[in-house]
């Protein structure tokens, strides 16, 4: 996994609450054994209308939004299954950064884990930014080092992030390999069990 | 200050810990299925990673598998992904419940069945429904696949402390009302994610008087409130259920199992993040009408007006909701025509479950116009249901009986509900799509689903149930 430090991109706003993750990938695309390519069956039902065309009038097809990377959206973003399909395939489609005033625990790990970076915003500054993308293109800058999302206009918002997570997406480090350093401490622990 | 069983199980499982860092979190049991763990494996192949304790670890296929001709897996994506299962279990030698065994079956009702489930355990599987079997007392939560890889290769999760939060639900339920009605009453009064960030312990006078399966299928849809986890402290309900299964404690050793898994009960002055409470009484049998599990009505109700919404957000929700569920806004629940009736999924696909549907369906038979399956969740299930004779209640009465599996509760496998059709359903979720493009989902009891099979439309069972007649 790559680092992340900073990240500017187009934006496309989704003002929808609860968007689960049977709508962000449905079932039907869960069977591949891979990672990628998850990318062309993102929010199916909502992107291709049922004879297979695309809907012009979703938000990911509007002309404006062609390219966005950036997706900002409202509250319980990633609601339901545990699947990483889901952030596999907003990953394969183009997306680096979700913007949301909350998100589903599960999902928001997940998003982690693969290097999307999940940024939680007040409803009101998610308001203001879905505002502002709307009906026009719209670029965003996004510092997770100094925890900032920020326009050419001036906005300037700053966001919180567990420190160890940021650490972990800054660096790209493999998880599993640090844990494997404690391999001592997870043996203890085996043994005291075993113990008792 | 006292603690709560979810202070005391994390205490007990925490391997390191550090300053800035979340904590290193030991999991003593790891369920597997096929669909969110062939890239976990792959990506232990290719750093070249074993599994550290395949004795902790324990697969099966659930999700993908047929329930009529079950060695006949027409997809052959499908296929692969169970084959890919297969592969992994025999090179990494993790046990696994194939279609062949005796023990397959959903993942959420194979665990409790077989007793690997046990109180203070900390249980993951990379499965949202993992809750369910926090009903043993255990700290159960569903993961994705990396961290199915991390739990894989290192038996632990660095996980943050969640809050924590008490539903104390007081009183009695009435009459016809089960442990499905008092989860999506829950829901109904608080949402979607009221739990979000908390482990939800359930406890009170109806909590206590329930069975375990019941626990399970209230602790089961914790994750539809957004709660990481849901559990009950364990008691003599719990032990008994325990006793005598493969996977329990010897007989010599229970008596010793019990008195710690007793210690594990909360406190009687442990301290919560927050605290709700609820008369049981109150609680009507229930039925979804919407597209997420909290816009649910009681079977006596009706559909909201759009007028009634308190903002805007609201309303459109509610208004793509309805246009999606074919419904009007003020509906009466009651006159929901129904097409499928799907008894299962990990939420309601027991023994006591087909039980309780099959009392309601006994010398009846299914309404025109309908079809209706059952699925039991396990190959056990399916042959001690099989051992009483409720298959030929159902199937007399014209209902399909399956093998086991997830069937139509996702939907990943042929049990799909055509598009526009309304579908009684003791599942967990009604998303949109979530049993087919277009399906509309509403999710109610064993009882509730066995009752609109018969006559066609949503009635309250509470009509039907003899000790009320």
């Amino acid at each position: 996994m790559a680092g992340f430090k900073e990240y500017t991109g187009k934006t496309v706003g989704m003002d929808r609450t609860n968007v689960d993750t049977d709508q962000i990938i449905p079932k039907q695309f869960l069977k591949r054994i891979e990672k990628t390519g998850f990318g062309e069956f993102l929010f199916y039902d909502w992107r291709y209308k049922s004879n297979g065309e695309l809907n012009p009038e979703f938000e990911l097809n509007l002309p404006e939004n062609q390219g966005a990377t950036i997706l900002v959206t409202n509250e319980n973003f990633g609601c339901g299954s545990s699947r990483e399909h889901a952030p596999w395939a907003l990953l394969d489609f183009g997306f680096q950064v979700i913007i949301a005033p909350s998100f589903a625990d599960i999902f928001y790990q997940n998003c982690l884990k693969n290097g999307i970076l999940p940024i939680v915003l007040s409803e009101q500054k998610v308001q203001s930014l879905l505002e502002r993308s709307k009906n026009q293109p719209y670029t965003l800058t996004v510092s997770l080092e100094r925890q900032t999302v920020s326009d050419e206009e001036g906005l300037n918002e700053s966001f919180e992030i567990h420190p160890y997570w940021k650490k972990l997406l800054i660096n790209g480090w493999d998880e599993i390999e640090i844990t494997l350093k404690l391999d001592e401490q997870i043996k203890l622990h085996e043994e005291l069990q075993l113990n008792k | 200050m006292g603690k709560s069983i979810i202070d005391k199980i994390w205490e007990q499982h925490v391997v390191y810990k550090e300053e800035g860092k979340p904590d290193l979190l030991y999991i003593d049991l790891h369920l597997v299925h096929e669909v969110t763990s062939p890239q976990a494996f792959s990506g232990l192949r290719m750093k070249n990673r074993t599994v550290r304790r395949p004795d902790k670890t324990f697969a099966t296929m659930d999700h993908n598998v047929p329930t009529v001709n079950r060695y006949d897996i027409k997809d052959p994506v499908a296929k692969n992904q169970m084959e890919a299962l297969r592969k992994n279990c025999s090179e990494f030698g993790v046990p696994l419940a194939d279609l062949t065994s005796a023990e397959q079956g959903i993942v959420h009702v194979i665990g409790p069945e077989l007793g690997l489930t046990k109180p203070g355990m900390t249980i993951v599987c990379g499965d949202s429904h993992t809750s369910t079997h926090g009903a043993f007392g255990a700290l159960a939560f569903g993961i994705g696949t990396s961290e199915v890889e991390h739990v894989l290769a290192t038996q632990t999760l660095w996980q943050t402390k969640p809050k924590t939060l008490k539903l104390q639900i007081d009183g009695k339920l009435g009459v016809g009302v089960s442990a499905k009605d008092v989860i999506l009453y829950v829901l109904s009064k608080y949402g979607i994610k009221f739990g979000t960030g908390h482990v939800i312990e359930f406890c009170g006078e109806v909590i206590e008087s329930m069975s375990m399966e019941e626990r399970m299928t209230v602790c089961n849809m914790s994750i539809e409130g957004g709660a990481k986890a849901g559990l009950v402290s364990p008691d003599e309900t719990t032990f008994a259920y325990i006793d005598g299964r493969k996977y329990a404690p010897q007989a010599d050793e229970m008596e010793s199992w019990k008195s710690r898994w007793k210690e594990l009960a909360s406190d009687e002055d442990a301290v919560y993040d927050r605290v709700i409470v609820i008369d049981g009484s109150e609680i009507a049998p229930m039925v979804s009408w919407g597209t997420n599990p909290s816009m649910t009505a009681p079977v006596t109700g009706r559909v909201p007006y759009l007028s009634e919404t308190k903002s805007e957000t609201e309303k459109k929700s509610i208004e793509s909701a309805l246009a999606y569920m074919g419904l009007d806004e003020g509906q009466q629940i009651e006159d929901i025509k129904i097409q499928k009736v799907f008894i299962g999924s990990c939420t309601n696909s027991r023994l006591e479950d087909l039980r309780a549907a099959a009392e309601i369906v006994k010398g009846k038979s299914v309404h025109e116009g309908v079809s209706a399956i059952v699925v039991p969740g396990s190959q056990q299930v399916k042959k001690l249901a099989e051992a009483e004779g409720l298959d030929q209640v159902f199937l007399s009465a014209g209902f399909e009986w399956r093998e086991s599996g997830c069937s139509m509760c996702l939907s990943m496998n042929d049990d799909i509900v055509p598009a526009g059709e309304h579908c009684a359903s003791t599942s967990n979720r009604n998303f949109e799509g979530r049993q087919g493009s277009g399906a509309r989902t509403h999710l109610v009891s064993p009882e509730m689903a066995a009752a609109a099979a018969v006559y066609g439309n949503f009635v309250d069972v509470r009509r039907l149930s003899p000790a009320v007649v």
